[in-house]
């Protein structure tokens, strides 16, 4: 027999309506808050990154950095518009393949990822923005610096960091400068860049501008990732006697150059690396701080200045990582995202591509003008200008981020 | 077209860096010789070297070279074990059994690497890190004129061991016919382990020889084991003086082709001879027919 006392036609029995409707009423009292509006308990963030494959160090460093950013949001109440709710990282390993980037957007997407970083390398982001721009996921470029990324008018693609064309003119009008601030100036250079996209596309850039301020292109020279071993391009340096040796390459292929350069005992006024994978690497400096004397870099870096960046540098510092571009752009890239869930007030695809579209996030922690977007761009982002002096990475432009003056000749 | 002041330090270069291929070969080619395996597992296995020779020289202060008396050894002891505990017990005699237990063991020793040793680049800094020898007017880093010696000196010791040595005796009596070698007592379980050990320590030796001139990474040995696998077919499986000419030859081709045809189409020199030998003599340089 079943207890059917008080209820009518299957409906809720009297005791059950009183209770339902003083919940009810309760919620109402407090504000009626997330729950009802079927707000999800976490928020499904995407970090795919190519932490194995011939990147893996930076793909990791990326992870890291990342992963920091969804610790230190949580920790400080998560998503306030969505009712506190926390961020939950969706891992994914591109293996420093495009394709492989690609399946893993898809296979969050079928997961219900509600936005996505990636992807470190300019390739893979190509593809995994691409795949993402399929079902308008949000999707965050943390590193990847080719413009053709924003350039193909996907509305679901946003990047924070500076692109290849900011930083080939921001490098090459700094060079002129430095050239112009020294008695013994450079009239030759050489490019070695890495063959994909991103050493590829800057090597064209800088070979286009860097005739404009009077620096004649010796030779461009293209190399495949992994390289074993730099002899013969190092050779061809000695031999064509550049006064600039500008490379744009990953750590790896820059230790091995670097190393090579000083073995075969190199001498030109400069090296000046755009996006040089170790310039601007604490972990390189350290390690052979008498092969990275003197090198100039153009690339990603933090305000030297900003309380806040310190402080981010030291507490990954405390987690054993070397403090590389990598972790700063993915962790400013979580940022960028989660403020965008905030100002959505939703984790629907199309309110939080229109709320990074029109983001102002204050990112004065990085040495930018105020955050703009044109066609998914932050026209705001600006690289800076470091050179190793006595074993430290010093900022040298632009002069309100400068710690130091630059030293060009470099061995001078 | 390039300098041709360049060519003689380039040649140089390639001698030098093909010596290092040819120590990585010498262990595979044994390795193919007696047990007819194609060890898929030999950049996994020469990385673990390389972390062995770092970590000794980083957390013990350990020379590299003075790691020689260390690392091969060690080697030889995992390479063992792993013939006699895995790979032999797996593949049951069969080869595509063997092929794929050496590539599943490539992927777990890698992604344990990467577990363990996170996907950092590590480099050790020598008092001789940037030292150079000159010759011929060419400048060569001291560490790759040690590892050109040093290549010389492996493949004669294994060449002597095969030669004058019971354990060589019985190694060339399996990879010839291993029924009647097991009927004239040779325990082959126990000779195709030392085989596969003494391969592994050849690995030992190139990490040794390897790291003051290079670094270290979960995915550094895939850069060398597709190379090691064309100078075994170059040489000729199974010939150590073969995986030794093979080596230089290739480096060689390698450093050439790098400065006539660019640096990225600098590999095509490489596979463009293998596939020229492989169609006009496919036993390799110095292989026999069988």
């Amino acid at each position: 027999m079943t207890d059917n006392k008080g209820k009518r036609n299957g409906g809720l029995g009297r005791r059950e309506f009183l209770a339902t409707g003083a919940a009810v009423l309760g919620l109402g009292v407090t504000g009626f808050p997330a729950v009802l509006r079927a707000q999800p308990a976490s928020v499904k963030v995407g970090l795919i990154h190519p932490v194995s494959g011939f990147i893996a160090f930076s793909g990791t460093q990326c992870r890291e950095g990342a992963q920091m950013a969804i610790a230190d949001i949580n920790a400080a109440g998560g998503i306030k518009s969505l009712g506190g709710a926390k961020l939950e990282a969706m891992l994914g390993d591109s293996q420093g393949k495009p394709e492989v980037g690609a399946s893993e957007v898809s296979k969050m997407v079928e997961g219900g990822v509600h936005g996505i970083v990636a992807g470190y390398s300019s390739a893979i982001s190509l593809a995994t923005s691409q795949e993402a721009a399929k079902s308008m996921t949000p999707h965050i470029v943390d590193v990847g610096v080719s413009d053709q990324i924003v350039d193909r008018g996907l509305k679901n693609t946003f990047r924070f960091a500076p692109g290849y064309g900011t930083i080939a003119k921001f490098a090459v009008d700094n060079l002129a400068g430095i050239n112009q601030m020294s008695d013994d100036k450079a009239k030759t250079a050489m490019i070695i860049h890495e063959e994909s996209l991103f050493g590829t596309g800057t090597a064209n850039l800088l070979q286009k501008k860097l005739p404009e301020i009077g620096i004649e292109v010796l030779d461009v020279i293209k190399h495949a990732n992994p390289t074993r071993d730099f002899t013969n391009i190092v050779l061809q340096i000695k031999s064509k006697k550049p006064d600039l040796i500008i490379p744009a390459n990953y750590y790896n292929e820059y230790v091995l150059l670097a190393r090579t350069m000083r073995q075969q005992q190199v001498k030109a006024k400069g090296i000046y690396s755009v996006l040089g994978g170790a310039a601007s690497n604490y972990k390189f400096v350290n390690e052979f701080p008498e092969a990275a004397q003197g090198i100039m870099d153009c690339n990603h870096w933090f305000n030297p200045k900003s309380e806040v960046a310190l402080q981010r540098k030291a507490a990954a510092e405390a987690k054993g990582l070397v403090y590389t571009y990598e972790v700063f752009l993915a962790y400013n890239a979580v940022l960028a995202l989660a403020d965008g869930f905030e100002r959505a007030g939703s984790t629907e695809h199309d309110a939080v591509n229109a709320a990074l579209a029109a983001s102002t996030l204050d990112m004065s922690y990085m040495p930018y003008g105020p955050t703009r977007m044109i066609n998914g761009q932050n026209v705001g982002a600006r690289p800076v200008n470091t050179q190793v002096l006595d074993g430290k990475i010093e900022v040298i432009f632009p002069q309100q981020f400068a710690s130091a003056k630059p030293v060009f000749p470099m061995n001078s | 077209m390039p300098d041709l002041a360049i060519i003689i330090p380039s040649v140089l270069n390639g001698l030098t860096t093909g010596a290092l291929y040819a120590l990585v070969a010498l262990g595979l080619t044994l390795i193919y010789g007696v047990l007819h395996i194609i060890n898929f597992a030999h950049g996994a296995l020469l990385m673990l070297g390389l972390y062995a020779v770092y970590y000794l020289n980083t957390r013990f202060g350990l020379d590299p070279y003075v790691c020689l008396l260390i690392v091969p050894p060690a080697m030889f002891a995992l390479g063992y074990a792993l013939q006699r505990g895995i790979i032999g017990r797996a593949g049951h005699g069969r080869d595509e059994n063997i092929l794929l237990v050496t590539l599943g063991l490539s992927i777990v020793i890698e992604n344990l690497a990467l577990f363990f040793f996170k996907s950092d680049t590590r480099i050790i800094d020598t008092p001789y890190s940037f030292e150079v020898v000159q010759i011929i007017g060419a400048f060569v880093p001291e560490p790759k004129v040690f590892a050109f010696i040093g290549a010389f000196v492996t493949a004669g010791l294994l060449w002597a061991l095969m030669s004058f040595t019971d354990l060589g005796r019985a190694i060339r009596a399996l990879a010839k016919e291993r029924k009647g070698a097991t009927l004239v007592g040779i325990n082959a379980d126990h000779v195709y382990a030392m085989s596969f050990g003494l391969g592994i320590a050849c690995l030992g030796v190139a990490a040794c020889l390897l790291l003051p001139s290079y670094y270290v990474s979960p995915q550094v040995g895939q850069g060398f084991v597709l190379i090691a696998f064309t100078i075994v077919v170059l040489g000729g499986m199974g010939s150590f003086v073969g995986a030794l000419i093979g080596g230089l030859f290739i480096g060689v081709v390698e450093a050439l082709s790098g400065l006539f045809l660019g640096e990225s189409l600098g590999q095509i020199g490489i596979f463009a001879i293998f596939i020229v030998v492989l169609i006009f003599r496919p036993t390799g340089l110095l292989g026999h027919k069988v």
